[in-house]
Formats: structure tokens, sequence, C-alpha cells
């Protein structure tokens, strides 16, 4: 276990590099910078000169990548270009909780309507329930989730006025962008679930706890749910690290401050040390949420061996 | 005493293509303490026929019955949900593969005590205590040890004794064993079937062993029903079923055994053709294209059973009155 554990550590600090080094390169690949005047304000070379000299940005591109990595290694993640008085790492402790909030009420709802769904028409299939829900399931995946949330926002705030268009102030608040983000998840996790489950049910153990007169509830929230829970856990690490570092879209539409926004500000105004800072801290969480994960797969099922 | 008894039960699964009609009307009984083997090839309908029986069929399939007599209780019409507080109680079932018949994510002791807790109401404790007892029963050693394990843990012979002590921990009346041996290896075939002998008669459970294999059969049952095409076409005790076979497709089983004689070798003697299509069955016997002594009428009437002894019956023409009395000679 512990041989794993520093194993995995290791693996995971060169991915770090590797999604740092690329991030930066391609950051810095893209025409213009933070400090590129917008078309209506000019600014005085001098002035540029300056700007660009306190933030390191005349040095050549590998000093700048070289501190970059220097000062990543103590765990600083810089000051914001855009808002120098803010650095990346207060922004992360101040939006962070907000996007989390969120996006775990969202993967709880995910969970539990998509793994419903799913259990619901793998056992009624062939049936107008499994219909339905496997045709909400496949609109669900099609239809991109800005589309969703747009719609809903629309009909529910704007024309029926039944709930609020932006902020967190109140559970009312949290309606939407719930939605927004459990939407996606939903519908794949009801496929997955579907499928898993029918899988399970033909096994011969399903036969085996049927004949020892296990009522046929406990058949299926016991005996079938355990083995066809595998590959929703498999979908859960990402998901966790996607929906809990905040989206960018919902965020954007509901004005919600978290850090799915602000990496959507970070990305037009080309903070640079606010993208790679959000993009260490999401790679970090799907690392982290992608280990914890595959303990939790030992977890459920013994015949999986950890130090391997 | 008759345990269980049935009476003409037919079982049909309906798909796309039609109906099968896996089993065809068959008849029989067990009685209190016996053992009996149903053996035929696969798709003879012998699994079907016990599946049905017990309500452990897909939602597609559907049984009728003039009577299913269970320890006195009718059960043509018992639902699924009644039928299963007395499976595991008053009926246990076993199943061909070990491998796959336990589930892999459960202790094997937590599979043990399920159906205790569930029938017998015991406390954890209890069961606990219960499920070591009947391990032992089983012949597993150090039991206390292995409740805790899961079943990749265990060998296949193993896991076949695990799940021969689920089904026996609530001390059933009947014991309905699938192929119960046909996935374990010669050596722990006669180790099962030795175990199975032995917990018959410490426990007075009756049971019912469903296999292709007669060699399993021979000396664990007191009777035989053979099964062909859903229909059971001959059953009398293992005796007469073994030394007076009165149908040609049990004269085609008995001789398809393999032989081991010293000295000469022997072709494998198989049963030529292919068992007949359930979605589409022959409107007379069901074996008349693989008989070689098929007259006209096995292809238009089914055959009635006769009864040859009180408790040896055929189903095939040649048994007929009419029948040309020099069959009945080549038979006889």
């Amino acid at each position: 276990m512990a041989g794993y554990i520093v194993k995995r550590f290791f693996a995971s600090i060169l991915t770090m590099f590797v999604l740092i080094t690329i991030t930066f390169f391609l950051m810095h690949a893209v025409p213009g910078g933070p400090f590129s005047p917008a078309e209506e304000r000019k600014v005085p070379k001098s002035v540029m000169e300056k700007m660009e000299e306190k933030f390191g940005l005349n040095e050549p591109l590998s000093v700048q990548y070289v501190n970059y990595l220097k000062s990543i290694a103590q765990g600083d993640l810089g000051f914001s270009f855009k808002q120098s008085d803010v650095t990346v790492n207060e922004l992360i402790s101040r939006g962070f909780p907000v996007s989390a909030k969120v996006g775990l009420v969202a993967i709880v709802v995910a969970l539990i309507v998509g793994m419903l769904l799913g259990i619901t028409s793998a056992i009624k299939r062939g049936k107008w329930a499994d219909w339905a829900s496997m045709i909400f399931a496949t609109v669900g995946i099609s239809i991109p989730n800005f589309v969703i949330t747009v719609l809903m926002l629309f009909l529910f705030a704007v024309v029926l006025k039944l709930l609020p268009t932006y902020g967190l102030s109140s559970w009312k608040h949290y309606i939407l962008p719930v939605i927004g983000l459990a939407f996606g998840p939903i519908a794949y996790i009801a496929r997955l679930m579907r499928s898993s489950m029918l899988e399970v049910m033909r096994q011969d153990y399903i036969l085996t706890a049927r004949a020892k007169g296990v009522p046929e509830y406990r058949v299926i929230f016991k005996h079938a749910l355990k083995n066809a829970i595998i590959p929703i856990v498999t979908y859960l690490g990402p998901l966790v690290a996607a929906l809990l570092t905040g989206s960018f879209i919902v965020e954007r539409v509901f004005s919600i401050p978290g850090i799915g926004r602000d990496f959507v500000t970070g990305i037009s105004d080309r903070d640079y040390s606010v993208i790679l800072g959000l993009t260490v801290f999401l790679g970090l969480f799907i690392i982290v949420a992608n280990f914890i994960v595959d303990v939790l797969y030992a977890i459920i099922d013994r015949r999986v061996k950890i130090e391997e | 005493m008759k345990l269980l008894q049935v009476e003409n039960l037919k079982t049909t699964f309906h798909i796309d293509a039609g109906q099968v009609q896996a089993v065809r009307g068959i008849s029989f009984h067990v009685e209190k303490g016996e053992s009996i083997g149903i053996v035929g090839e696969s798709g003879s309908g012998k699994s079907v026929s016990m599946l049905s029986l017990l309500k452990l069929l897909p939602d597609n399939a559907t049984l009728t019955a003039d009577n299913i007599l269970f320890d006195g209780a009718q059960m043509v019409n018992t639902s699924q949900k009644a039928m299963r507080k007395m499976l595991g109680r008053d009926i246990g079932m076993i199943f061909q593969d070990p491998m796959t018949s336990l589930n892999p994510l459960f202790t094997v002791g937590e599979q043990i005590i399920e159906p205790l807790r569930i029938h017998q109401k015991l406390s954890k404790e209890a069961a606990r205590q219960r499920a070591i007892e009947i391990l032992r029963m089983v012949e597993i050693p150090s039991p206390e040890k292995r409740l805790k394990q899961y079943p990749h843990e265990f060998s296949g012979g193993m896991r076949q004794r695990v799940m021969i002590a689920i089904a026996l921990s609530c001390s059933p009346k009947l014991l309905i064993a699938d192929e119960p041996t046909t996935a374990l290896d010669v050596t722990i075939q006669a180790q099962i079937l030795d175990l199975m002998r032995d917990l018959k008669d410490k426990l007075n459970v009756s049971i019912v062993m469903i296999t292709h294999d007669l060699g399993v059969i021979a000396n664990m049952c007191n009777r035989i029903i053979v099964m062909y095409g859903g229909t059971i076409v001959e059953q009398g005790t293992t005796r007469e079923i073994f030394y007076k076979p009165r149908h040609p497709y049990t004269w085609g089983l008995l001789r398809s055994i393999p032989q081991f004689t010293e000295g000469e070798k022997k072709k494998l003697i198989s049963i030529p053709g292919s068992p007949p299509d359930l979605l589409r069955p022959p409107a007379g016997c069901a074996f008349t294209s693989r008989c070689p002594y098929a007259m006209k009428v096995c292809e238009k009437q089914p055959p009635q059973s006769v009864a040859l002894s009180e408790t040896h019956q055929a189903a095939c023409w040649l048994m007929h009155p009419k029948a040309a009395n020099h069959m009945r000679e080549v038979i006889g």
C-alpha cells in the first residue's frame, strides 16, 4: 500500500510537470499578452515596458518558465496580472468553496437521479418507464449544457418568474445552476447504470440470491447494485473534479463567483498566472480524485489488488 | 408421502420469433426423503421445468399446470413474491457453476447468513454460529476464518460446498441441484456427490438432481426421469432405467456413456441428429427424426405414456398394444 502511494505520488508529479509545461508554452504561443493594448485605448510604450518588467514578461520565455516552476514548487501561484493586488492562491481560496458547494449538490443530485433512472429502466426493460428515461438520457447527452441552462433560465426566471437569475443567496438560487450542472451527468449515469445493471441481472449469483429467498428489492439494491455500481465509480473521478472545480458556462450564466468564472475571465484577459494557476489546481484535483476512486475500487471489490 | 406432485406442467417462452414451448406437459412426483434424477440433453427442458416451478424464470416465461402440490399446498398460482418466502426455507437450490454462482463482492459468511436472517429471523451472532456449524457440516476446514473470506479465495469444489451450505442452511425439505458437478473436475465431482449423499441421509432432505450425466445419478438417485424435447419420455426406478430401459432415447443415452474396457478400443457412440426446434415442436413424438425405430404414427401423434410397472412408464408407440408383436419382443 505504501509503495503504491509513493509510486502514484511520483507519477502525479510527472503528470503535473507535463501539464504545466504544455499549458505554459501553448498559452505564450497565442498572440498578444496580458497587457496588449485594447483597440480603443493606447498605452504609452514606456508604461508597457515598465509593466512587463514588473511581471517579468521582458525576460526570455525559458527564464520565465524556470521562474514559474520555482515558485510553483513552493506552492506560490503568483499574482494575478490583471488584478494586481490579488494572488492566484487567494483567488482559488475565494472561488473554490463557492464552486465546490454548487458542485457538490450537483454531484449528489446527478448520482441519485441518474442511478434511479438507470435502475428503473433496467428493471422495467422494454416498458414505458424504460423508454421514457432513455429518451430523457439521450436528449440529456445530446444537448450541450449551455443550451439547457439558458433555456431553463429563460423559462423559469424570465417567463415564469419563479426562480432568481443570478447569485447564490438562498436555496432557490441553487436550483437552476444545479440542474444545469447535473443534467449531462444524470443522462450519462442513467445510461451507464442501465447497461451495467442489465449485465449484472443476468449473472448467476442473482439467480442464487433469488433462490435463497431474498426479496426482489434486496436482490436489486443489495446484490445487483454493489456489482453494477463499479462503472459509475470510475466515472465519479472525472465527474467530481469537473463539478467541484466549477463549470465555465454555468457559473458565467448565473454570475456565480466560483473559479470556473475566474477561469473564463482569466482566459479572455490573457491573465497568464490565473490561467496557469487554475489549470494546475484543476489538474491536481483530477489526479487526487482519480486516486481516491482507485482506492474506492479496491474497497468495493476485494479482487482488485491495490499493490498492482 | 408425496412431497412434490406436478401434473401437466407447461412452460412457454414468449420471444419475438414466437413461442418456445420449452416444457410441454410433464407430470412427475417426488417422495419425501427420496432423490430423483432428471436426465436429458441441453434444451430438453430439465432446468427450465424446475426453475418455472420455483417462479425463477424471467417475465417472458409463462407457466400452466393442472396441479403443483408441494407438501400439500397448491402452488400453481402462487405469486413470485409468496414463492420467495418458500425459497431458501422449504426449497434449496444449487447451480451448475460454483465459480459464478456466488456474489463476488460479499464475503462467504454474509452470503450464508443472509437466508438465515431472512427466514429464521436469527440474530447476527446466532446466524454466524449457525453458519460455522453448516460450513463444518459441508466439511470446510477452519470455518471461522473462511466466513470472512470472499468467494475468489475459494477453489471450485470449496465454492460448491459453500453453495450446498447456503442451500441447506434453513434445513429445506427439498434440494434441487442443477448439474452440481458438471463444472468440477472428476475427483472433486466424486467428493461433492459423496457429500450430498451423506447430507441427504443426515438431514432427510429430498433431492432432485438435474444432470446430463447418467453416471452421476446411477448411485445417487432412487428414480430417474428421462426428458427429451420438453417432454418426459421415460421414468422409473434407477434399476428399471439402467436394466430395462424401454424408450429408444434412453437406449441411446445409455449406449453413449463412454466405456473404459481394457484391451479393445471402442468408438464413442452418439445419437445422430439434433434435438427438435421447440419454436415449432413436431406434431408427433419429439424423438421421431432421430429414432431408428420410428414408424408413421410417431410423426403424426404424440405417444401416450404406458405403464410398464407400478414405477416404470415410457411414452413410445413401440409400447402400444397394437405395435407389431415382433417389435415388442425386440424391446422386451
